[in-house]
């Protein structure tokens, strides 16, 4: 047993408790602040990852094999804390819309906590705990603004939706560990080819998968997402737009190629029908729609759909795809819901009208929602694109290798759903650019906090897009270790 | 640093340039993306007359630069001409130089469109310089989406945002389709690179197999078909062009649509032959409907922007024609072609934009006897018409003939077909119209409208002119340069031929001895 493997996780957690004890001695007007140190301590942390210090680069196995620290935990870890510090920026900068915001800081680094550990997870128990923790921090994150009914609303529906899938997961690794008499990943990939053929034990798969389906909104298991997106507290979307999907991904990643790849290998058309509705679903119902957050949560199923492409292709370039596409997906969208934290601070319905005159109130902010949403689009030379370019040209080698014609068929849904798209993420820019007689057109007076965030997402999606060797090195590196 | 990537990059220099400007200083905007696109049109004009002594590297590549940028999956910028892009750089180079000052006419919103025009310049200029199958898609991609935003936001008429959604359905859906088959061809040669003369010269080793060959080249075929508006997928490009503001038609139908072609002689035809082989029996028929439908089409148009564009729809056939010829003399005619048509198609879109501008309507019925109140246009009009016609002495004459020359071998009845719709068909659009709008009596209320004055203003129409004629007068400065790596492609795309086969693959013939291989 090595505990100093989780180093980074007390770091967090502790961080998390030294926030709570703060706002008891803080003056209520300063607490505000308090979201530099958490961008300070957790830009530390990352710093000590992504250079190895100390414990915070070490790789093993510790708690008998339940938590693994690899390339692909490690990957994950650091692309949660960027989220993260990116996340509380954006928390800052709606501060004033929140009580008790240093509260609102802890519980943003609690589910941080999770995500870290979800990163780790090597065994189910592991697996529903960290998931836990992260459902249940949201379900508070979601409906924190107490006064507006439909943030209400929104958090009522996630906990029942999340309190379902989470009794489907637990049925699930009740149903594996029944037959199998094992929870770690590892132990289980030894004898699960002898079970190959259980119906129980399959059915508890794909219960755990069910619950995975909820965390990442792909079909049919999609349905809380618009209207939890636009009822949340905006960075508490951002959080849940990125965060919680990329944890679902890991550890959908480490479920399917480390538990049970002899199963995940049988469900290749399964894994490519989902995938293909989730795409369709998601870029369908995006199109009607007026407010910015429902359009972002319609389009964050689709993109779902997008990432199921590199799990269902089965090989390692997906894999790698995968997270690369996190990476790129991480800055677009916390750019997206940035700029609607600032702009649409004033309206009740964030509808896209309100977006009108942007580039004449507010250049910065106008470029950095054009940037995203032409990312989102797939179009060169961001970073969209090169992560498409990665997940189409996986589905293409696992047709080509397998000889399964199913997969030139995802590959043209997925054209279909990039095209349906270049709809409605241009309609965006041109209720920016392009919208009749605007209404409002004072100045946007920018926080620091608010034109940092732009920058640095900005300059992270066209640093994915022009400059992909880094992080697709990275991203190759992380996923060698997973079965194929 | 290769001088090609010079070319290409001032213009996209110049737009990042024009971000800092602020909206209202618009000479300054017009002067810094009339410099670059002169700066690089001069530097096209040197590289093409320095070509002949450039030092040539092994694959027979001059003027080459290349750098790493994702090893992993064998990506590379690399750029570098031969004799088929040499002539494609240095036409788009000054037809950008002429479409930017064209530009007069755009009167809003000035500082968006010029960056946009100058996305759009370099994207294609470094297009069709990449030897990377990557960069050569992801530029041209960087040059689609601003001409779709230029079309939705300038455009004009009533049918502008019918024509802009149509315009980026069909485009889209024809690159993507072109993307699958270029990730197929990548994954499918085994190469594990982009680089395609290095997927040529492993392609020559390890040919890839008949039915991989098979599913990838209709991808490529039919996706940069669409982007060529390949009947019957053509329906975007007159529309489109009908309502695109001057420039960005003049950069579009002139250079950006050959970019489809190009990719289909540069990939498609080298890596894949026995597909090719199979697939040029279509190829030949289909370009007979851009010949002869589109052509019939035109002939009935009553708006002039219409008219053109869909003639500049029917010319594509000639090129597709020589392409599907798949011999030596079907292939360089082919990429003659496309060098005169994108002078000629420019030419024509930057005069009818001059004409909407005066008078505000394109509708033939509406326009007559131009040519006394506008001498320089009309007779740069008449002179457009007639090269559109091929008549020699313009550049289009002698890609014509030598493409006409190349198909009889291959597909004598759709060469004669062709030849029919090219003459007589082109013939009588084209003075139709130069009657209607240059001729006959000056309806009233055109007495106000003003010629061209300022030589500068007369430039862009001038420099075309020129290059035509140029290029119809001593044809040999492009094909000289054309001949010797067209033969390399064609020898690449024939390998596995008799020479008998050659000639006979003509399906199409009676007594030929090889039936028909067309299959769907």
């Amino acid at each position: 047993m090595n505990a100093s493997l989780i180093s980074l996780e007390i770091s967090v957690i502790g961080l998390g408790l030294v926030l709570m004890l703060a706002d008891l001695f803080m003056p209520a007007e300063r607490r505000k602040f308090l979201g530099y140190l958490v961008i300070a301590a957790l830009g530390g942390l990352l710093l000590a990852s992504l250079g190895g210090l100390g414990n915070f680069g070490l790789t093993g196995t510790a708690f008998h094999g339940s938590f693994v620290n690899d390339g692909l935990s490690l990957f994950f870890k650091q692309f949660f804390i960027v989220a993260a510090i990116l996340v509380i920026f954006i928390a800052m900068e709606f501060s004033d819309r929140l009580t008790a915001i240093s509260e609102y800081y802890s519980l943003i680094v609690f589910a941080l906590a999770g995500m870290l550990f979800a990163a780790s997870a090597n065994d189910f128990a592991m697996l529903f705990v960290s998931v836990e923790l992260i459902t249940i921090t949201f379900y508070v994150l979601v409906s924190f603004q107490r006064g507006k009914l439909v943030s209400l609303e929104a958090g009522v529906k996630y906990l029942i939706l999340g309190a379902l899938s989470s009794a489907f997961m637990v049925f699930g690794i009740a149903l594996i560990w029944g037959t199998t008499g094992k929870l770690n990943f590892t132990e289980l990939a030894a004898v699960a080819s002898q079970y190959a053929d259980s119906k129980i034990f399959l059915l508890g798969v794909l219960l755990v998968l069910v619950g995975l389906g909820f965390k990442i909104a792909a079909f049919p298991f999609q349905i809380w997402v618009p209207d939890v997106y636009q009822g949340a507290p905006t960075p508490t979307t951002a959080f849940l737009a990125i965060g919680s999907k990329a944890a679902g991904f890991v550890l959908l990643l480490r479920v399917l190629f480390t538990a049970v790849p002899g199963v995940t290998h049988q469900w290749a058309n399964l894994l490519i029908i989902i995938s293909g509705i989730t795409i369709l679903y998601g870029n369908l119902c995006a199109l009607p729609q007026r407010n910015l957050k429902r359009l972002l949560g319609y389009s964050s199923i689709s993109h779902a759909g997008y990432l199921l492409l590199g799990v269902a292709a089965l090989n390692a370039s997906g894999q790698a795809a995968i997270l690369y596409y996190l990476a790129g997906y991480l800055f677009t969208v916390l750019a997206g819901f940035l700029v609607i934290a600032v702009v649409l601070r004033h309206l009740d319905t964030e509808d896209i009208s309100g977006l009108a005159g942007l580039n004449q109130r507010s250049p910065l902010l106008a470029a950095t929602l054009t940037i995203s949403m032409v990312s989102l689009a797939g179009i060169p030379p961001l970073a969209g694109f090169f992560g498409k370019f990665l997940l189409l040209k996986s589905v293409i080698e696992a047709a080509q290798t397998t000889g399964n014609h199913a997969y030139y068929c995802l590959v043209f849904t997925a054209l279909a759903g990039v095209l349906i798209s270049l709809y409605y993420y241009f309609g965006v820019v041109r209720a920016i650019y392009w919208s009749r007689e605007p209404k409002d057109l004072t100045v946007i007076k920018l926080s620091a906090p608010a034109k940092v965030t732009a920058w640095i997402c900005i300059a992270g999606i066209f640093w994915l897009g022009l400059f992909p060797n880094t992080v697709l090195n990275m991203a190759n590196a992380a996923v060698k270790l997973l079965q194929m | 640093m290769s001088i090609l990537t010079y070319i290409a990059g001032w213009p996209l220099l110049a737009a990042l340039v024009l971000i800092l400007v602020p909206g209202n200083y618009r000479l300054v905007i017009r002067a810094v993306a009339v410099l670059a696109t002169l700066v690089s049109a001069v530097l096209a004009v040197k590289m093409f007359c320095q070509y002949a002594g450039a030092p040539v590297d092994a694959d027979g590549y001059r003027f080459v630069q290349q750098i790493p940028w994702v090893e992993s999956l064998g990506i590379s910028y690399h750029v570098g001409v031969d004799g088929l892009n040499v002539g494609l750089i240095l036409m788009g180079a000054l037809v950008a130089f002429a479409a930017t000052l064209c530009s007069f006419e755009i009167q809003t919103r000035e500082k968006e469109f010029y960056i946009l025009l100058l996305v759009m310049i370099g994207g294609i200029l470094g297009a069709f310089a990449s030897l990377d199958m990557f960069f050569f898609y992801f530029l041209h991609e960087l040059a689609l989406i601003p001409t779709f935003i230029m079309i939705g936001v300038w455009g004009r008429g009533e049918k502008k945002n019918y024509a802009t959604f149509q315009i980026t359905i069909y485009l889209s859906v024809g690159a993507l389709i072109a993307l699958i088959g270029l990730i197929a061809l990548y994954l499918g040669s085994g190469a594990h690179t982009f680089d395609i003369p290095k997927l040529i010269a492993h392609a020559k080793e390890n040919p890839l197999a008949v039915n991989v060959q098979n599913f990838i080249f209709p991808l490529l075929l039919f996706g940069f078909g669409i982007l060529v508006s390949l009947w019957p997928f053509h329906s975007w490009a007159p529309l489109g062009y009908g309502v695109a503001p001057s420039p960005t038609a003049m950069l579009h139908a002139g250079v950006l649509k050959k970019f489809g072609l190009y990719g289909l002689i540069r990939i498609a035809l080298p890596l894949l032959p026995q597909a090719a082989q199979r697939w040029m029996n279509l190829l030949a028929l289909l370009c007979l409907g851009n010949i002869l439908y589109v052509g019939w089409v035109a002939m009935r148009q009553k708006n002039l922007n219409l008219l053109i564009g869909n003639s500049s729809v029917a010319h594509m056939g000639f090129i597709f024609l020589g392409i599907a010829s798949l011999n030596l003399i079907g292939v360089t005619g082919a990429v003659l072609i496309m060098i005169a048509h994108g002078f000629l198609a420019a030419l024509t879109f930057a005069l009818s934009g001059y004409i909407y501008q005066q008078t505000g309507t394109l509708e033939i019925k509406e326009l007559g006897g131009l040519c006394r109140k506008l001498p320089f246009i009309g007779t740069a009009l008449l002179m457009a018409a007639m090269a559109g016609c091929g008549l020699p002495g313009f550049a289009n004459f002698w890609g014509e003939a030598t493409v006409f020359f190349g198909a009889w071998k291959a597909f004598p009845i759709v060469t004669v077909l062709a030849l029919w719709g090219a003459l007589v068909i082109g013939g009588v659009y084209m003075t139709r119209a130069v009657r209607n709008v240059l001729h006959g009596p000056l309806p009233e209320k055109w007495n106000s409208i003003t010629a061209v004055t300022h030589l500068w203003r007369k430039l862009p129409y001038a420099l075309l002119l020129a290059s035509l004629l140029l290029f119809g007068f001593v044809p040999k400065l492009l094909t000289d340069k054309i001949y010797p790596d067209a033969e390399k492609i064609v020898s690449l795309a024939t390998a596995g031929m008799t020479p008998e086969k050659v000639v006979a693959q003509a399906g199409l013939t009676q007594n030929s001895s090889q039936p028909p291989a067309i299959q769907n």
